[in-house]
């Protein structure tokens, strides 16, 4: 069971005024973090994470805005799944994990002992690594969130919420006349689709995708870049990603990790032909990573 | 100059790599025969092993049923009966009381007496009613039960005949051993050569080996109630020892924090899958019956006791059966807002049903084998009744082989050995059921 410390009331409602140097001590360089802006829908202040004794996220402090793609790049195991899945709340189920900080959705503390997880997971939805569609139908698969949060009382508006959620992940013409045949049949890229529109299907604010187009051909991964460019219309969507090209194809802020740090997190073009420090600039122009 | 020496050092580099591989491969090629050998011989062992166990196999089968075929056959008689109200010392009344004190036995010898108007002496006598059975006087009820106006009238009826008549038709009595040592004296040969010769004898399917309870007379005895009273006691065990087993299974798979206290509690959950099963029978007796006053040789308490005996074998299966259910599909269940109990219940129980299936479906066969636990609660009784409840006395199949098997009646011999073929029958389709039951749920897509 993972301990997480909450922190008090009145940290929560001020967050700008309890750390507003350890952003910068942290030495992130890009725009300087003062608060949840306007169009913050996440933001994070000073957000360490433990497994056990490790360390693995160091102090971040970040902003993600509403109804833009943010992309998180870095080195491998630099902690970016590691703060993906903190922002859902993903690492309560780690044995040993343990979260620091705030982090906000909306201004609101989602580590307050008043926050239900099973509510702040409707409404930040995930898409993990590896397709994990359920061993059940491709319809089952996407009504199973609506159902489990009662969002279609009869069984037309549940085809409904099923046939939209699959046609905006790009995936209704494929399956619609095998809905009720096993999720896990589909080849991966489908499959990962079909993760896709089983998130969609419970209207996350929010959608985290953990390098979703890993295990993809380059075809399935110009299908989710598309989809993701249209969902942002709705959604606020975090990619995490090791392409370097995808991120400056799909976002429009990035946020380079390193060894568990942000070291800088700007917008994506300002990153990829600008970096103000000399990591990124390594990074993204390969030397490292 | 300088590309010629270099020229000259590659080629000795090159040469090395060369040689180097050859050897290398050379190596190789020696050691892979004693590798296939090494395969060979591994293999060998193997089939060998499924070989040996084989053989045993037919050997068990060819043995039992071999001993055991000829008991689902008995040998009966067709007798003749000229029933009357004096023979069966009732005069005229015909009402159900009447009925009930009737001499049917009395009956039976007199129509014995007639078909052998020549056997006078009381000892021939004697000799020639205890070649019948006990049954023949309970068919004679039965039928006079059910229709009562028959009394007075012929009545023929086919009878078994007492066991080592039995054994006599079935060839397993030595006629040439002399007279003191057989169990059917030279009369009784002479008797039974004569209804061979009237073609009044002959094998009927054995219905009261499926029908009836225990009885001190082989020819009288079935199986029946033995398997009511294992099936009791199954059903007991079953409906406490899988729901309990599963969660607890699920509790410590997928709820307790891991800390001392459930290291312990699984360090003890194995140490009991080991203990051997009288110790639980010493526990139920101590428990149970001398506790809580439970009836004793009731399934109840049979199948309290096979439960403790089965919830370790159940738990060890559940929770290997709980952990070999990935996490990604938990993941993406919490990940879109279920909560633990929906995940539990709606994608992790589904996948890891299979397995607990199988855990409980093998821990249920060795209940249903299980002796050692019951005798100490005194499931080995002599029970005559067939039981109706979970609540009456009892024995299970187990111990009714092993009670058939220690008694001195050669007819007995192959009861038994019919015994563990039902007994073998049952588990049989209990493996079958589970198997189909397995792959209706394994739709693991
Ligand atoms: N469950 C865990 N228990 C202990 N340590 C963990 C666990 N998960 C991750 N870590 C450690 O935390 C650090 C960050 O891991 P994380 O998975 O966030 O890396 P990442 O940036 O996503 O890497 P990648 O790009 O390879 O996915 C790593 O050093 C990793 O070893
Ligand atoms: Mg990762």
């Amino acid at each position: 069971m993972a301990m997480v410390e909450t922190m008090t009331p009145e940290q929560t409602r001020t967050p700008e005024t309890a750390r507003p140097d350890a952003t910068r001590s942290e030495g992130t360089a890009g725009s300087p973090l003062v608060g949840p802006g306007e169009d913050a829908k996440v933001s994070a202040r000073d957000c360490s994470v433990y497994y056990g004794e490790k360390h693995a996220l160091k102090g971040v402090s970040l902003d993600i805005k509403v109804n833009e793609v943010t992309a998180f790049i870095g080195p491998s195991g630099c902690g970016k799944s590691t703060f993906l899945r903190s922002l859902n709340r993903m690492n309560d189920i780690i044995d040993g994990a343990r979260v620091t900080g705030l982090i906000a959705l909306d201004g609101e503390d989602i580590y307050a002992r008043k926050v239900d997880v099973v509510q702040l997971r409707a409404r930040v939805g995930m898409v993990f690594q590896k397709p994990n569609p359920f061993p059940k139908s491709i319809y089952e698969n996407v009504a199973y969130g609506p159902r489990i949060h009662g969002l279609a009382s009869t069984k037309d508006e549940m085809d409904d919420v099923v046939q939209s959620s699959l046609e905006r992940a790009g995936l209704w013409t494929e399956v619609k006349d095998r809905l009720d045949q096993p999720g896990t049949g589909l080849s991966g890229g489908q499959q990962q689709r079909l993760c896709i529109a089983r998130a969609i299907a419970v209207s996350p604010e929010v959608i985290l995708m953990d390098e979703p187009c890993s295990a993809l051909d380059p075809i399935a991964t110009a299908k989710i870049e598309e989809l993701i460019d249209e969902l942002r219309q709705n959604y606020t969507i975090v990619i995490v990603t090791h392409s370097m090209q995808q991120a400056a194809r799909v976002s429009q802020r990035t946020a380079f990790f390193h060894l568990g740090n942000l070291v800088e997190c700007n917008d994506t073009e300002q990153i990829f032909t600008n970096p103000l420090h000399k990591l990124t600039q390594g990074y993204i122009t390969g030397r490292f990573g | 100059m300088a590309t010629a020496e270099q020229q000259v050092e590659m080629t000795t580099s090159q040469k090395d790599i060369l040689s180097r591989q050859s050897r290398i491969s050379e190596t190789v090629n020696a050691g892979l025969k004693s590798r296939y050998r090494s395969e060979a011989r591994f293999r060998a062992y193997g089939a060998g092993a499924i070989v040996l166990a084989l053989v045993m196999l037919v050997l068990l089968f060819v043995t039992i049923i071999g001993k055991g075929y000829t008991a689902f056959v008995q040998t009966e008689l067709q007798l003749t009966i000229a029933t009357s109200g004096e023979a069966l010392g009732i005069g005229n009344d015909r009402d159900a009381a009447a009925l009930n004190r009737a001499d049917y036995q009395a009956q039976i010898k007199a129509s014995l007496r007639d078909m052998f108007p020549d056997v006078t002496g009381r000892k021939e006598r004697r000799d020639l009613y205890g070649m019948v059975s006990d049954g023949a006087a309970y068919a004679l009820r039965d039928a006079l039960a059910e229709n009562p106006a028959l009394i007075g009238q012929k009545v023929t009826l086919q009878v078994p005949v007492a066991s080592d008549i039995d054994m006599l038709h079935k060839g397993q009595i030595d006629r040439t051993v002399a007279e003191a040592e057989r169990k059917v004296n030279d009369f009784q040969i002479g008797i039974y050569d004569r209804w061979v010769s009237m073609g009044t004898i002959g094998l009927h399917f054995n219905t009261a080996l499926f029908t009836q309870g225990d009885s001190r007379q082989p020819e009288l005895a079935g199986i029946w109630g033995a398997a009511v009273g294992s099936f009791y006691t199954l059903i007991v065990t079953l409906a406490l020892s899988f729901p309990i087993g599963v969660a607890a299974a699920v509790y410590l798979e997928e709820f307790a924090p891991k800390n001392r206290w459930t290291d312990l509690i699984e360090v003890n959950i194995n140490n009991l899958a080991a203990v051997p099963s009288i110790v639980f029978g010493l526990l139920g007796l101590a428990v149970f019956l001398q506790f809580f006053g439970m009836p004793r040789s009731a399934p109840v308490a049979g199948g309290l006791v096979l439960t403790l005996m089965n919830l370790p074998i159940i738990i060890i299966a559940s929770r290997a059966a709980l952990k070999s259910v990935p996490p990604s599909i938990r993941e993406a269940a919490l990940g879109l807002g279920a909560s633990k109990l929906q995940t539990i219940l709606h994608h992790v129980l589904p996948l890891a049903m299979p397995g607990m299936l199988t855990g409980t479906i093998i821990g249920m066969a060795h209940a249903l084998g299980e002796t050692a636990p019951l005798l100490m609660i005194g499931m080995v009784a002599f029970v005559v009744d067939i039981p109706m409840t979970p609540m009456d006395s009892a024995t299970v199949l187990p111990v009714q082989i092993y009670l058939w098997a220690d008694s001195p009646e050669r007819a007995f011999v192959e009861r038994t050995s019919a015994a563990i073929m039902v007994l073998l029958a049952f588990l049989v389709t209990m493996n079958a059921a589970a198997v189909l039951l397995r792959k209706k749920f394994e739709r693991r897509w």
